[in-house]
């Protein structure tokens, strides 16, 4: 269900972020529509496939303050064929940006960790573009015992 | 601003050698979520942009919003083929640019 709407997200385009803007300007939280629609922004619009990434996270986050991520993908990094950017998205923080790595083939292996903070259990979803301009997908669900984003 | 980067990156490596590098800045990383106790927002302030180059070329860097953990803490790889000097750099919401650089032997 949630992977329905974030394609019709994605299909929405426009008229999706329109409705993002208004609901963060009203202090509502991120959703998958609003994840979709950052994604929509990252790939131009392209569909990723799923495959080629791998996300480690906890399943079950004690501490929403500081969860490790680390993200690695499948790609042999040379001149000709390399993953130049990685977006990660949050579906159920304030905001759904949480970061975006951008690789090089000096970097060797397209696979970075660090830390990150989680408001409540969600959804993470990541998406890779090559220097081919494929785009790539994945995603794992954290649950969180106490969030991160304490007011 | 004051604070200094932890930074690990391997003294020596081999030629072609693909090594770890790990970085962290101590810093507050204020999200713009939080209230303060009269009930006022306070304002954002993180670390928005990292970048590691290798001589003078760009090797990993990263685009950070507030959903970064305090005290960003950045793992991340570089292919190395020759003995150089590696420099970081992150840039605060503020304008300031803490940056560091280690040095690693090829042989």
């Amino acid at each position: 269900m949630r992977q329905l709407s974030r394609r019709a997200a994605l299909a929405l385009g426009a008229g999706t972020a329109a409705v993002t803007l208004v609901g963060w300007r009203g202090g509502a939280w991120a959703t998958p529509q609003a994840a979709g629609a950052d994604i929509a922004k990252f790939t131009g619009g392209a569909v990723p496939e799923k495959g080629k990434i791998t996300i480690e996270l906890p399943e079950i986050a004690e501490n929403g303050n500081t969860v490790p991520l680390s993200i690695s993908v499948d790609a042999p990094m040379t001149d000709a064929d390399y993953v130049s950017d990685v977006l990660v998205v949050a579906e159920g923080n304030p905001n759904p940006g949480v970061g975006t790595f951008h690789f090089t083939p000096m970097s060797g292996k397209a696979e970075a960790s660090t830390r990150i903070r989680l408001a409540t259990t969600q959804n993470i979803v990541v998406v890779a573009k090559t220097s081919s301009g494929k785009f790539y997908t994945a995603q794992k669900l954290v649950k969180v015992t106490i969030g991160g984003c304490g007011g | 601003m004051a604070e200094t980067p932890k930074i690990r990156v391997p003294k020596t490596a081999k030629k072609g050698e693909v090594v770890e590098i790990k970085t962290l800045l101590p810093h507050i990383m204020e999200s713009g979520q939080r209230k303060d106790k009269d009930g006022k927002t306070i304002p954002r302030k993180i670390i928005n942009k990292f970048t590691a180059e290798f001589n003078g070329k760009p090797v990993f860097s990263a685009t950070l919003e507030p959903a970064i953990a305090a005290n960003p803490y950045m793992q991340f790889f570089a292919k190395v083929e020759e003995s150089g000097t590696f420099k970081f750099s992150w840039t605060d919401d503020d304008g300031s640019v803490t940056t560091a650089e280690e040095k690693i032997t090829v042989a």
